[in-house]
């Protein structure tokens, strides 16, 4: 409705993996000129601490008690399934667990919002974050596990190199 | 004014457009199809939006987004995606969004018939969403009337910040009839108080779209809020209309296309029989114009309701009128239309008789 303007989403993976997976898809698809960031913390934090379709394989939530098994699904990788994708902008995965690794997510919003002005199409950087309530775990723990066991499933990386091309 | 032969779906579509239209989202169905196809092309020829969403609930959310920034928004679908519809209507509802929902029946249950049925009374007046919200229901019995109701749909949306509908089925949609489309664009009402357009630094206040209240006590006054807009829209929209004004032996009541049926029945119940009966055509289904039908059958033993649905207007009828008139039942669901006979043989055949309780 307003082109001019600047439109984001701030989706986590339940809402942008699960329930709103083919919106996302979709939105992506018609390359539209906003930009999405993916808050992954592998965990539906805000119902208390349900299987997200990030889950990892073996991670304890209160409807996997014994553990994520594979029958359940495995990690659904947004970031790699969006960059498919040849006509869109951009995609990064992050993380946020240490002073440097923020700094580089700021990086990547700044690059991600910049594609968005010069109306390249469509952006995203996914960010894996901590649930250290959803974990049980301290959150030093929780930051230590982002960065040691997290990227293990989700790799960080550019998945769409930027081109500069304005789409729009 | 020039008088145009066209579908129902592409008189609606062009309506639309012409009324003001600015942002359309849709998903195929049968049997609306006519209609996004039409809206495909002659929005963007005339500088609107379109899109063909990747499904209803995204095409209902997709409304949600362009009228919260400010946009005149229309969707339309039929029953089973009216169904999907659901919830983010009453988001709109909630959020008090201003939209037109157009919609198409067909027959039920489940994925039931793409052939003609008004099945989606209690669908379309009652809501599938949650919560205590209402929707503008407008029905339209003609391609002219359906024209003419999507601009009203539109000017009912935005006066009261709610929802309207326009409920007709696929007989109205398929058939050709000529039409007289509106010449300009209808008045647009200011929406810059409420309407998120990212506009902060220039208005120097937030505009906010949500239908999220965690407290109890600001959810509660908004519901009242909410209740009183739609005891105001009760009072001044319900609407009927008296085919008959002479005719007090009895009434047929009926909306849409049994009304249309309705006309030609109670004209045959004068000629053949004697029997002045007069057709009431229910133009708004909520507001249900309960006053007015009180008042059009309160002297008469009989009054007759026809429906393409197994009861669901009858029960309503029954329910508001709540007068010593016997109220009679006659309808069908499943795709075949309803004819002139069956009124007028379910008239001769329950007249005279005891109350029934004919819907379960």
């Amino acid at each position: 409705m307003h082109p001019e303007k600047i439109v984001f989403t701030y989706q986590g993976d339940g809402d942008l993996a699960s329930i709103g997976a083919a919106e996302i898809i979709h939105a992506a698809n018609r390359n539209e000129n906003i930009t999405v960031i993916f808050v992954n913390n592998a965990i539906y934090g805000m119902t208390g601490g349900q299987m997200a379709p990030t889950t990892l394989p073996n991670q304890v939530t209160t409807t996997t008690p014994l553990g994520r098994e594979i029958i359940t699904g495995a990690p659904i990788k947004m970031s790699e399934m969006i960059a498919t994708m040849d006509h869109i902008a951009y995609v990064e995965r992050c993380m946020a667990a240490d002073g440097p690794s923020i700094m580089k997510t700021k990086r990547a919003i700044r690059k991600a919002f910049e594609c968005q002005i010069n109306q390249e199409g469509f952006s995203m950087v996914e960010v894996l974050s901590s649930c250290n309530i959803g974990w049980k775990m301290s959150p030093v723990d929780s930051l230590t596990y982002i960065k040691n066991t997290m990227t293990q499933t989700f790799p960080l990386g550019v998945f769409k190199e930027r081109k500069h091309e304005t789409n729009h | 004014m020039s008088k145009l032969l066209m579908k129902g779906n592409e008189a609606i579509a062009r309506a639309a457009m012409l009324g003001g239209c600015e942002a359309f989202f849709g998903y195929p169905i049968t049997p609306q199809n006519e209609l996004i196809e039409t809206m495909s092309h002659v929005m963007p020829a005339n500088h609107r939006v379109f899109v063909q969403a990747e499904s209803e609930v995204a095409a209902i959310n997709m409304v949600y987004g362009a009228a919260g920034a400010g946009g005149r928004v229309m969707t339309s679908s039929s029953s089973v995606g009216i169904a999907l519809k659901q919830e983010g209507i009453s988001y709109c509802a909630g959020a008090e969004l201003p939209c037109v929902i157009v919609s198409v029946s067909r027959s039920g249950p489940g994925l039931g018939g793409i052939l003609p049925a008004q099945s989606d009374y209690h669908q379309s007046v009652y809501g599938g969403g949650n919560g205590d919200y209402r929707v503008i229901v407008l029905a339209p019995a003609s391609v002219q009337e359906a024209v003419d109701d999507v601009g009203k749909a539109i000017q009912l949306a935005e006066k009261y910040r709610n929802p309207a509908m326009v409920l007709l089925d696929g007989a109205i949609a398929q058939m050709m009839a000529s039409v007289v489309l509106p010449t300009q664009p209808l008045p647009r009402v200011d929406t810059t108080s409420w309407a998120a357009t990212g506009d902060f630094k220039t208005r120097g206040t937030r505009n906010v779209i949500n239908s999220l209240y965690l407290d109890p006590a600001k959810l509660y006054a908004h519901n009242q809020h909410l209740q009183a807009k739609y005891r105001e829209i009760a009072k001044n929209e319900a609407l009927l209309v008296d085919h008959h004004p002479d005719h007090h032996d009895g009434a047929i009541i009926a909306y849409g296309t049994s009304a249309k049926i309705a006309i030609g029945a109670a004209q045959r119940l004068k000629e053949e029989y004697g029997i002045k009966v007069k057709c009431i055509q229910l133009r708004t289904l909520w507001p249900f114009p309960k006053q007015a039908l009180r008042e059009a059958i309160k002297d008469m033993s009989f009054a007759l309701v026809a429906e393409m649905s197994m009861g669901q207007l009858f029960q309503d009828v029954l329910a508001f009128t709540r007068s010593d008139t016997v109220i009679g039942y006659v309808g069908k669901a499943g795709g075949e239309i309803i004819t002139s006979d069956d009124i007028v043989n379910g008239y001769l055949q329950q007249m005279g008789g005891e109350q029934i309780e004919h819907s379960v």
